[in-house]
């Protein structure tokens, strides 16, 4: 690994996404639209109170998963990846690289929500409001590793679009969003404690309810979870192929 | 970078028994070549020969299932050879959503090399009324040159180019061609590979490929002297007949 390589790597992702000013602004501006339209839908209230934090652990997740399995699978077929690889370019180079310049706009996204969740909406939380951006930071890198994991097992955007159902929705479905997971029919429930969306949704809750939150063992096992689909994501990329 | 004698030190690519399967289907068999420093070789053969297979494994992005490759001493694709080979793929392996000189300013940072390469290197593919274009919006003749220029950046000593003039108009061929020519006599070692006939005259040593077997490998005039034919095509066309004729007898 070279962090020089890395950086760069980071700084190319960035002005690719500079290009598109259409996704930079969906990216940016969708999230806090729908939780505006959430506040509505439950008129304010302790529901949105619930819910509001669990969407900004879900948003920046769904949205750096989608953004990075299609570039990265684009860089697989393209040919980029291979001139890459053939170049002194490192696997952790290319894969941190992505997860520098996702994780910065995952802050910049982050930071707008919760602006516009506690400053317009009111969004009630007895934990600090940083915490909720960097619970969501994390969430996001997460999302960038299983990206950056699916991406090897898709030839074509549609399929990659496909991982998204596949995925992210069951994970969404089990998260203590719908019903809490202590509610769960008990095998449902073994199964939300395996997947990491379940620690990010735990986490922000957490930051909500209590004035002095315990995240961190949370935050732990969403790192953990990151490091190690981008070690199975590194296991992916070959300098060799047939 | 420093002249080279014409028949100085060991050769820059060395290749023996050199085999590549692909499912069922063996592409490369058996295959060996050596090609000179500071040469200038075009690999030559129909579409489906194994030339880009081959030019693969020289770079070393190619899974092998047997022989040799060495590239300047080093076994290919190892990690020393990495800013010293120079490889561009049929297909241009550039970002479309970035303008050529990004590309350029990236693949640059990559290699360590001084951002002034990048200038140097829109000007040697003349590309300089384009550089701030989106290669996404450019021609497939702009867009193979941004990918041609990536591979000029910092000092390489071995070019692989599979196909870099294809879809370019005469002109900028003929540019081109002197370009390469310049590089092999700074010393560069560049496998050009092509399948119009008429730009192996440019090259000093051709090597013809025909279902992943060597079928020649030796200087235009020595070619047409063995064959007979009045240029590269007929030569070739010539050598094949010869070929399939030994078969069937």
């Amino acid at each position: 690994m070279t962090p020089r390589i890395t950086l760069a790597t980071g700084a190319r992702v960035l002005t690719q996404l500079r290009h598109d000013p259409r996704t930079i602004a969906l990216m940016l501006v969708v999230p806090s639209l729908l939780l505006a339209l959430l506040w509505w839908i439950y008129d304010g209230g302790i529901v949105f109170d619930r819910i509001g934090p669990a969407l900004l652990a879900i948003f920046p997740f769904l949205v750096m998963f989608l953004v990075t399995s299609i570039a990265t699978l684009r860089e697989r077929t393209s040919g980029t990846l291979e001139r890459l690889l053939s170049m002194p370019t490192g696997k952790l180079d290319f894969l941190l690289g992505y997860a520098v310049a996702f994780g910065t706009v995952a802050l910049v996204q982050a930071l707008i929500t919760a602006s516009v969740a506690i400053g317009l909406l009111d969004l009630d939380t007895a934990g600090p409001a940083w915490l909720l951006v960097a619970v969501a930071v994390f969430d996001a890198l997460l999302g960038v590793a299983l990206g950056l994991f699916v991406s090897a097992f898709a030839s074509t955007e549609f399929q990659v679009v496909q991982f998204m159902p596949a995925l992210i929705v069951p994970q969404f479905l089990l998260c203590g969003l719908l019903v809490p997971r202590d509610q769960l029919p008990a095998f449902l429930e073994a199964v939300s404690d395996v997947l990491p969306l379940s620690y990010a949704v735990d986490a922000m809750s957490e930051v909500q309810q209590s004035a002095d939150p315990a995240v961190w063992g949370q935050i732990g096992v969403v790192l953990g979870f990151s490091v190690a689909l981008l070690a199975l994501g590194a296991a992916t990329l070959r300098r060799r192929t047939p | 970078m420093m002249n080279y004698a014409a028949d100085d030190g060991p050769p820059a690519i060395t290749i023996r028994g050199l085999r590549v399967a692909r499912g069922a289907q063996t592409v490369l068999d058996d295959f060996d070549l050596d090609v000179r420093r500071g040469s200038l070789t075009g690999l030559l053969g129909p579409s489906g020969s194994g030339k880009s297979t081959l030019m693969r494994a020289i770079v070393g992005v190619q899974r092998t299932a047997g022989g040799t490759v060495e590239v300047l001493g080093r076994p290919a694709g190892d990690r020393e050879l990495r800013d010293r080979v120079g490889y561009v793929t049929q297909a241009p392996s550039v970002y479309a959503d970035l303008t050529a000189r990004q590309n350029l300013r990236y693949y640059a940072r990559v290699l360590g090399a001084p951002i002034s390469d990048v200038d140097r290197a829109i000007e040697q593919v003349d590309l300089e009324s384009h550089a701030d274009h989106l290669v996404g919006r450019m021609s497939g003749g702009q867009r193979s040159r941004v990918s041609l220029a990536t591979a000029l950046l910092g000092e390489p000593e071995v070019l692989v180019l599979d196909e870099p003039t294809v879809g370019l108009d005469p002109v900028l061929r003929v540019q081109l061609w002197e370009l390469f020519h310049r590089l092999a006599a700074d010393g560069v070692t560049l496998l050009v590979s092509s399948h119009v006939m008429d730009e192996a005259e440019r090259c000093e040593r051709l090597v013809l490929l025909r279902d992943g077997a060597l079928l020649a490998d030796d200087t235009l005039p020595a070619l047409l002297a063995r064959t007979g034919a009045a240029d590269a095509e007929g030569a070739f066309l010539e050598l094949i007949e010869k070929a399939d004729s030994e078969v069937s007898s």
